[in-house]
């Protein structure tokens, strides 16, 4: 199996400080990957370096055989890589429609369009909600126009930050099993960043576990699960 | 009664100008969060490529007015258009992400290059010009005797102005060019990850107040007949105050804002005092900004994270 994405050594500083301190990582065609770790571990800040911003200082970031390190964000962005970032960022002031519309910036109405019937009908609360405005929405609803507007660009490769923080259970599980569905219906590949560590490795093939801007852990979901550390450290509610 | 209908339809024509100026100020604080100060010395320049424009075409021999204005609206915008994308390319882009008072002291300093680049190289003495749309249309008489008075040229500026607005607004409701500007303004790191060239949307921002500007510095010249290079001081503080009274960062607000400070300034001229008529427009910033600070269609952005 060919890597889509591969970080190889990628630091990325805030100011004076290193956030991320050379990871190693992969994202294989049609896996759903998860990241997890404790808050301030450097998650949002790999998902956003992959992005372009802040840039990667040192190593290579390699996309689909060429390396995206040093392209500016909205042009890495155009390649069919699709963030739904943390704090969801849904623009308050433009309609659930509009919204949707801007996922599929650079795509033609029609195109939009059709991929638009996709996304309500696995968030048909989008539907319903479409000329209310994205400021308006409750946490849950923000995070489906957050994913649905991701999917809009019709995505290669989806970033998911932390899609599950601040939901009610049954959210979450909704929010889980349309990522399953998406994955399994559309060979979909997605890099999941959660701080709900049972759920993302129940639903994950691989995971990876982050400490201070590292990589201290990789495996597969059950076999991370059942390791004792990670059990203490993110399942049994210790940090 | 009709003294007063006359001050209303010359407050309206002042008002439009001063909104068209208003929505640039308002277009870029959305944007960047930035007092673009050197945006009323692009009206100005706006009001000279105008005049340069109508002379040059008169020496052509283009005697059809409407054809000359026609041309002129298009030029000078497009001219104006190439100041915006300038100044924003040299004297703020490069400060992004540097200080907060940084490009605003960059701003005043652009202002002053232009101020001094038009008075050199255009003179510093008033330039008048002919009316070109003369005559109107008398409305009513009043008492006394006196005559409401519509002017061609008041209902030209009007007209204009409203109709670049509504294509204005068409532009930010309607096309994905103004979905990308709107959602820059709201979000500027999200509109990086849906792959839209930021860089750009904000160059285009300029751009398009600038040309806004420039029709709003024709729309001065026609009606007022006179220009200088220090035009732009007072109409572009006023517009400020304008877009401020409206809610900075709303569209619809520095239109609103800009009748009303046009609304405010001829009224008061017209029963107190001429010379003061500045105080009561700055008067009007200073109250608004202690019990109003969001302005009257400002946002107080409540919003759920």
């Amino acid at each position: 199996m060919t890597a889509l994405l591969s970080l190889r050594g990628v630091t990325a500083f805030y100011g004076a400080i290193q956030a991320l301190k050379g990871v190693d990582l992969d994202v294989n065609e049609g896996e759903i990957v998860t990241l997890i770790g404790a808050n301030g571990a450097g998650k949002s800040t790999l998902m956003m370096t992959i992005c372009g911003n802040p840039r990667a200082r040192d190593g290579q970031i390699l996309y689909d055989g060429a390396d995206i390190s040093a392209l500016p964000t909205h042009l890495i962005m155009r390649r069919a890589i699709a963030q739904s970032p943390e704090g969801r960022r849904i623009f308050p002031r433009m309609s659930v429609y509009e919204n949707l519309l801007m996922g599929a910036h650079g795509r033609s109405a029609a195109e939009a369009e059709e991929t638009m019937e996709q996304v309500f009908a696995l968030f048909p609360r989008m539907k319903e909600r479409a000329t209310q405005r994205g400021g308006t929405l409750s946490g849950g609803e923000q995070q489906m126009l957050a994913i649905g507007r991701a999917l809009m660009s019709r995505p290669r490769l989806l970033l998911l930050d932390e899609p599950s923080l601040g939901l009610a259970p049954l959210v979450v599980r909704q929010i889980f099993s349309a990522i399953r569905d998406l994955n399994r219906s559309t060979g979909l590949t997605v890099l999941l960043v959660e701080q709900n560590a049972f759920q993302a490795l129940r639903l994950a093939h691989r995971g990876y576990v982050l400490v201070n801007g590292a990589i201290t852990m990789a495996g597969t979901g059950p076999d991370l699960l059942a390791r004792p550390e990670i059990r203490a450290a993110y399942l049994e509610g210790g940090h | 009664m009709a003294y007063a209908l006359q001050q209303l339809i010359n407050g309206v024509t002042l008002g439009m100008i001063y909104g068209l100026i208003a929505v640039g100020y308002t277009m870029v604080y959305g944007i960047i969060g930035m007092i673009n100060f050197a945006h009323g010395d692009v009206f100005m320049v706006g009001a000279f490529l105008s005049l340069i424009s109508l002379v040059a075409l008169s020496a052509l021999g283009i005697s059809s007015v409407p054809l000359a204005l026609a041309i002129t609206l298009i030029l000078a915008a497009a001219i104006a258009g190439l100041y915006g994308w300038t100044i924003e390319r040299v004297a703020y882009r490069p400060l992004r992400g540097s200080f907060r008072l940084a490009p605003l002291i960059s701003a005043i300093g652009m202002s002053i290059v232009l101020q001094n680049f038009v008075q050199v190289s255009q003179g510093a003495r008033a330039k008048p010009m002919p009316a070109l749309i003369p005559g109107g249309w008398t409305l009513m008489r009043g008492e006394g005797g006196f005559a409401v008075q519509l002017s061609w040229m008041q209902i030209a500026v009007v007209v204009t102005t409203l109709v670049i607005l509504a294509g204005f607004t068409w532009l930010v409701t309607r096309t994905p060019l103004g979905r990308a500007m709107r959602a820059c303004e709201q979000d500027l790191k999200m509109a990086s990850l849906l792959g839209i060239a930021t860089d750009r949307t904000i160059s285009l921002t300029f751009v398009i107040g600038a040309m806004l500007a420039a029709v709003a510095g024709l729309m001065f010249l026609l009606y007022y007949g006179v220009i200088d290079f220090f035009i732009g001081f007072i109409a572009g503080v006023k517009a400020f105050t304008a877009a401020v009274l409206g809610g900075v960062g709303s569209l619809p607000g520095a239109v609103l804002g800009g009748l009303a400070i046009g609304l405010i300034e001829t009224f008061w001229s017209a029963y107190f005092s001429v010379q003061y008529k500045d105080v009561a427009a700055f008067s009007i910033l200073v109250l608004v900004l202690i019990f109003m600070p969001t302005g009257l269609l400002g946002r107080a952005d409540v919003e759920k994270v």
